[in-house]
C-alpha cells in the first residue's frame, strides 16, 4: 500500500531535524523504488508525484525519470497530466532519454482530446531539443492553423521554442502569422505577436516582410485602448496591458528606421502616451514600452518630447520601481537627446542619493552619458562625493569613469590635475595603471604645472600614503621635480619643505609593509633622481644601498644597478636631467588608447619584436658625449651601460604599458623587458639586439584632411621585419568616424596588422588613432617593401574611402 | 526571450515552485537559486523590486511569506513583469481561494498546472484569468471523472 503524497509532505515537515528529514525521505524512495519494480502501474501516478517534492527538496531523484515516460505512454489524461509535468520538472534537453519520449508526444499532438494535445504542445514548448523540435514541427505548424484557439495559442509559443532550436525552420512559420493575427481570442493574439516578434529577432529580413502587417497591428492596438470596459480583460481600468505591450514592442522593431511604417503608428503612440492612466503600476508598464518605442523609431520632435516628458513624471514618482525604469529608459535614450535628458540633471543626481543600489547603479551610468564640458565641474563635484560614500561595489568602476571624464572634459589642466588628485587620495587603490601614466603625462606634458603639481602631491603624500597609485604618482612628479619643492619663492609657499622631510617622508613610506613592490620601485627612481636634484646624496645613497639585498628582484636589480651609477660621476647628472616636455600628440595617443581600453599593449602583442621601443624621435633627451651614437633616447645610453643583461623574468607594470609609457622611459629603460615568448632561462639572459633606432616619421598619405603617419621601426637582428606604427589625424573641424585602416601586401610579404587604439578621429588634429603592424619580407633584400592602405570613414554624415601605396625608404 | 525561470521561495528561503525556461545544468541551477535567494531575501522592501544579475533580471515581490521571483532579459519591462507576478497570484488567490503558503506547499503540482496555462517557453500565453481558472477546473475535473477509461488521478 502506497503513501499518499499529502501523508509524505506531512512526515517530511514534522522532520525536526534535518536528519530526521533525510531519513523519511530515503525510506519513501526506497518504497518508491519497489512499486516501481513491481510495476504497480495504479501507483505510479502518486509515486511519480511524490518524486516531484522529493526532488524540490534537493534529492536526487534521477533514477525515476523512467518511469514519466511510463505515464506519458499511458492512456490516461491523469496520468499523461502528472506525467507530462514530471518530465518537465525532472528533464532538461540535455537528456538523451528525452528522445524517447517523441513518438508519444507526438501521438499526443494529434490527440481529439485538447487537453492532452495541449500537454504536449506545454512540455514541447518548454523542454524540446533540437532534434525533437525538428521532428514535432510540422506538427506545431499543423496545430497553428487549428481553430480552437487553446491549440493555437499553445502552438504558438511552441513555434517559437522550435525556432530559438531550429532557426531554419522559420519560413514553415512566417505565413501564418496573418491568419494569427485577424483571430479575436486575446491568447491567440498574443502569443501570434510575440511568435512575429521572435521571427523578427531571427531574421531581420522578416522585419521588411512583416512591415505590411503595421496598420493591422495599429488596429489591434488601437480597439484595445478605445474599447471600453472589458471585465476579462481588464487590470486596474487598462484593458490587456500584456497583449498592449507585446504591440508596443514589435512596433518599436518594424518601425525602427523606416518613415513609412512610424507614420502609420505615429497617432496610435501619441494616444498611448497621453490616455494612459498613470497612477498605477501597470499603466506605468505600458507607458514606460510606449516611451522605448517612441524614442526608437523615427518619430517626430513633438511626440519624442512626450516621451522625455513621460519619463520625467516618471523621475519624480515616489515608487522606486518608477525611478528604476525612468532611469534605465533614460540611459537608453540619452544619446538620442542629450538636450532633453540634461533638464532633469539635478533630479537625476539626487538619485545618486538614494539608499537602493538599484536606482544608484542606474543614476551612475546615465550621469556618466551626461557629462560634457559645461557641466563636469558640477557633475564630477557630485561624483566625488560620491565616491566619499560608494560602497566597494561602485568603487572602482567610479574611480575610473570619474577618470576617464575627467581627462576627457576638463576645462584646464590644473583642474584636471585637482580632480584627479582628489579621486585618487579617496580611491587610489582601485584604479588602472593608466590614469597613474595619464596624470604622469599631463604633468610632465605641461610646464606651468610643475611646481603647482609637485606641491600638491606632496601635501596629499604627508597626508596619506595608503593609496598606492597616488603614491606612485607623487614618486614621480617628487622625483622629477623635488628641487622645485625647494627652491620655491617664500611668497608662494604653503608649506615649508626641506631636503630632509622629502628623503624622510620617502623612507617612511618604504618602511610601511603596506606599500606594494611596485611602489617602492617608483619610490627607488625617484630617490636616484633626486640625488642630482638634492645637494646632499649621501643619505640618498643610502637608502637605495639597503634594497641591494631585497627579496623583491625588481627592486634588488634597480638598488644595485642605481648604485653602481654612483661611480658613473661623469654621467649621472646628465643621465638623471629631467624628461623633456613631451609633445602633445603623444600624450593624447596615450589618452585615446586608454579610453578605448584595448590599444595598451598592442606593442607588445609581436611574437619576436623588441617591446622596449618606447623612443620619440620628437623628444631628444639630451644625450651625453658617452652615449652610443644611435642613442636617441636615455634608453639606448642605459642598454649600452647596463649590456640589457637584466633577467627576464621580471616585468613591471609600467612596461606592459608602451604607448601611455612614454613618461617612464627612464624606468622602463633599466627594466628592459625580453618579450621573447621562447621561455627564455632566467639565469641566461640575452643581450637584446640594439635598435636601428627609429626613422623619422613620415606622412604617407594626405587627402580631405586625414593624415597618416607611420613610425617605421626595425631590428637590426631581424632586417627583415618591419614594425610600423601607423596613427591618424584629421584636420576637419568636425569629427571622423567609423575609422577603418587596411593594409594590403604583396604575396612575398607577410602582415599581421594589431587592433587600432580606436576609429574616431576627432577633430582640428586634436588627437590621434594609431594602429600597429608588422611586415615580414621574405625576399629581403630583393624585392622592396611595398603596402597598399585602404581608409574607409565616416566623414560629416558621408561615407568616404581612399586607397594609396605606400612604398618605404631605402633598407626597409 | 522573455522569463528564463520562476522561482517561489518562502521568507526561509525554501524552495517552493523552480521552472525553468532555459536550460543550465543542476549545479547552475542550485548556485542561482542560491545567490539570487540570498540576494532577494536579504534585501528591505523598500526598495526597488528590481535587481541586476549576471545578464538578466530579477523580479522579485514579496507576497505574504511567499517571495515569487521571475529572471527576465536584460532589456524585458520590468513594470510588465511585475503585472505578470500579480497576474499569477491573483490566479493562485482564485483557484485556491485565499491562498496561502500551505496551500502551495501540499498542491505544489496545482501550482505547476496554473503557470503551465499561464506561460509556455517563457512566454505569456494567457492574459484572461477566468479563461485560466476555467482550463484549470475543466482538466480537474477530467482528472476526477476520466470519461476516457482511464483511472481517477488522486494523489
Amino acid at each position: 500500500m502506497s503513501r499518499r503524497l499529502k501523508d509524505l509532505i506531512k512526515a517530511a515537515r514534522g522532520a525536526k531535524t534535518a536528519a530526521e528529514e533525510r531519513e523519511v525521505i530515503q525510506k519513501e524512495c526506497a518504497a518508491i523504488r519497489t512499486s516501481f519494480k513491481q510495476e504497480e502501474a495504479d501507483y505510479r501516478h502518486r509515486n511519480v508525484a511524490k518524486l516531484l517534492y522529493i526532488s524540490m527538496l534537493g534529492y536526487p531523484t534521477q533514477w525515476g525519470q523512467m518511469e514519466c515516460l511510463k505515464l506519458i505512454a499511458s492512456s490516461g489524461f491523469s496520468d499523461k497530466r502528472i506525467g507530462y509535468l514530471a518530465l518537465m520538472l525532472l528533464l532538461d534537453e540535455k537528456q538523451e532519454i528525452l528522445i524517447l519520449v517523441t513518438s508519444h508526444m507526438k501521438n499526443d499532438l494529434n490527440s481529439n482530446n485538447q487537453f492532452i494535445a495541449g500537454l504536449a504542445l506545454c512540455a514541447l514548448g518548454n523542454i524540446s531539443s533540437q532534434g525533437i523540435a525538428r521532428d514535432l514541427a510540422p506538427d506545431v505548424e499543423k496545430l497553428l492553423g487549428s481553430t480552437n484557439p487553446y491549440l493555437r495559442k499553445k502552438a504558438a509559443l511552441c513555434a517559437i521554442r522550435v525556432l530559438r532550436k531550429c532557426p531554419d525552420l522559420m519560413e514553415n512559420f512566417v505565413p501564418r502569422i496573418r491568419s494569427l493575427l485577424s483571430d479575436r481570442n486575446h491568447g491567440v493574439l498574443l502569443t501570434g505577436v510575440t511568435l512575429m516578434t521572435e521571427l523578427c529577432e531571427t531574421d531581420a529580413a522578416n522585419i521588411e516582410y512583416f512591415r505590411r502587417l503595421v496598420p493591422t497591428l495599429v488596429r489591434v492596438l488601437k480597439n484595445l485602448v478605445m474599447s471600453g470596459f472589458a471585465p476579462e480583460y481588464d487590470v486596474n481600468g487598462i484593458t490587456d496591458p500584456y497583449l498592449q505591450v507585446k504591440i508596443l514592442k514589435l512596433l518599436r522593431i518594424l518601425g525602427k528606421g523606416d518613415a513609412e511604417s512610424t507614420d502609420i503608428m505615429n497617432d496610435i503612440l501619441a494616444q498611448v502616451a497621453t490616455n494612459t492612466d498613470h497612477s498605477r503600476n501597470v499603466g506605468n508598464a505600458v507607458l514606460y514600452e510606449c516611451v522605448q518605442t517612441i524614442m526608437n523609431i523615427e518619430a517626430e520632435d513633438g511626440l519624442r518630447l512626450l516621451a522625455i516628458n513621460v519619463l520625467g513624471r516618471f523621475l519624480g514618482n515616489k515608487d522606486n520601481n518608477i525611478r528604476y525604469v525612468a532611469l534605465a529608459t533614460l540611459g537608453k535614450v540619452v544619446s538620442a537627446d542629450v538636450e532633453a535628458v540634461q533638464r532633469h540633471r539635478n533630479t537625476i543626481v539626487d538619485c545618486l542619493k538614494d539608499p537602493d543600489t538599484s536606482i544608484r547603479k542606474r543614476a551612475l551610468e546615465l550621469i556618466y552619458a551626461l557629462v560634457n564640458e559645461s557641466n563636469i565641474k558640477i557633475l564630477a563635484h557630485e561624483l566625488i562625493t560620491f565616491l566619499q560614500t560608494a560602497t566597494v561595489e561602485f568603487r572602482a568602476d567610479l574611480a575610473v569613469n570619474l577618470c576617464r571624464v575627467t581627462e576627457r572634459y576638463s576645462p584646464n589642466k590644473r583642474w584636471q590635475v585637482d580632480t584627479i588628485l582628489r579621486v585618487l587620495q579617496i580611491a587610489g587603490n582601485c584604479v588602472p595603471d593608466e590614469v597613474c601614466y595619464n596624470l604622469i603625462n599631463l604633468v610632465a606634458s605641461s610646464p606651468e604645472l610643475h611646481t603647482y603639481g609637485v606641491q600638491k602631491m606632496y601635501m596629499s603624500l604627508t597626508n596619506d600614503h595608503t593609496q598606492q597609485t597616488l603614491v606612485q604618482v607623487a614618486s614621480w612628479s617628487i622625483g622629477e621635480f623635488g628641487d622645485l619643492l625647494l627652491s620655491l619663492p617664500a611668497s608662494d609657499r604653503e608649506i615649508n619643505v626641506t631636503e630632509n622631510d622629502v628623503i624622510d617622508l620617502f623612507d617612511k613610506i618604504l618602511r610601511d609593509p603596506a606599500t606594494t613592490p611596485v611602489t617602492k620601485d617608483y619610490i627607488l627612481t625617484a630617490l636616484m633622481k633626486l640625488t642630482s636634484r638634492f645637494p646632499s646624496g649621501q643619505k640618498l645613497k643610502s637608502i637605495i644601498s639597503r634594497y641591494q639585498s631585497n627579496i623583491d628582484l625588481e627592486l634588488q636589480q634597480r638598488a644595485v644597478e642605481y648604485s653602481k651609477l654612483f661611480a658613473w660621476e661623469g654621467i649621472r647628472d646628465s643621465l638623471l636631467e629631467r624628461i623633456p616636455v613631451l609633445e602633445q600628440r603623444e600624450m593624447k595617443t596615450a589618452t585615446v588608447a586608454t579610453a578605448n581600453g584595448t590599444g595598451e599593449a598592442n606593442l607588445l602583442d609581436w611574437d619576436d619584436g623588441p617591446t622596449t621601443t618606447s623612443q620619440q624621435p620628437s623628444s631628444p633627451t639630451p644625450a651625453p658625449a658617452a652615449a652610443a651614437p644611435a642613442a636617441s633616447s636615455g634608453l639606448d645610453i642605459l642598454s649600452e651601460i647596463f649590456g640589457s643583461s637584466a633577467p627576464v623574468s621580471t616585468t613591471t607594470a609600467p612596461v606592459n604599458n608602451v604607448a601611455a609609457a612614454d613618461p617612464l622611459d627612464f624606468l622602463s629603460a633599466l627594466t628592459p623587458v625580453a618579450s621573447t615568448p621562447a621561455p627564455a632561462p632566467v639565469a641566461a639572459p640575452t643581450p637584446a639586439a640594439p635598435l636601428n633606432g627609429p626613422l623619422p616619421t613620415q606622412t604617407v598619405f594626405q587627402k580631405n584632411g586625414v593624415t597618416v603617419y607611420f613610425d617605421i621601426m626595425k631590428q637590426a637582428s631581424t632586417p627583415n621585419i618591419t614594425l610600423i606604427n601607423a596613427s591618424f589625424s584629421n584636420a576637419n573641424p568636425f569629427p571622423v568616424a567609423n575609422f577603418d585602416f587596411k593594409v594590403a601586401v604583396p604575396k612575398y610579404i607577410r602582415l599581421q596588422v594589431n587592433t587600432p587604439s580606436g576609429n574616431l578621429l576627432p577633430p582640428n588634429n586634436s588627437g590621434r588613432v594609431s594602429q600597429s603592424f608588422k611586415l615580414l619580407n621574405s625576399n629581403h633584400g630583393e624585392k622592396p617593401l611595398l603596402v597598399k592602405i585602404k581608409l574607409d570613414y565616416m566623414a560629416n554624415g558621408a561615407p568616404g574611402s581612399d586607397m594609396a601605396d605606400v612604398s618605404f625608404p631605402e633598407g626597409c | 526571450m522573455t522569463f528564463h525561470f520562476v522561482l517561489l521561495l518562502s521568507r526561509q528561503g525554501k524552495t517552493r515552485l523552480t521552472k525553468w525556461y532555459s536550460t543550465f545544468t543542476p549545479k547552475e541551477k542550485q548556485r542561482m537559486i542560491r545567490e539570487v535567494g540570498s540576494m532577494v531575501l536579504n534585501r528591505s522592501p523598500k526598495l526597488c523590486n528590481f535587481l541586476e544579475y549576471k545578464d538578466y533580471k530579477i523580479i522579485a515581490r514579496r507576497y505574504a511569506s511567499l517571495y515569487f521571483i521571475m529572471c527576465v532579459d536584460k532589456n524585458d519591462n520590468e513594470l510588465l513583469t511585475l503585472e505578470i507576478t500579480h497576474h499569477y497570484v491573483k490566479i493562485l488567490d482564485r483557484y485556491f481561494g485565499n491562498v496561502c503558503e500551505l496551500d502551495l506547499i501540499f498542491n505544489f503540482h496545482k501550482a505547476y498546472y496554473i503557470l503551465d496555462e499561464l506561460m509556455i517557453a517563457g512566454e505569456l500565453q494567457e492574459t484572461s484569468e477566468k479563461t485560466v481558472l476555467r482550463l484549470i477546473a475543466t482538466q480537474d475535473a477530467l482528472q476526477e471523472n476520466p470519461g476516457d477509461g482511464g483511472k481517477p488521478g488522486t494523489i
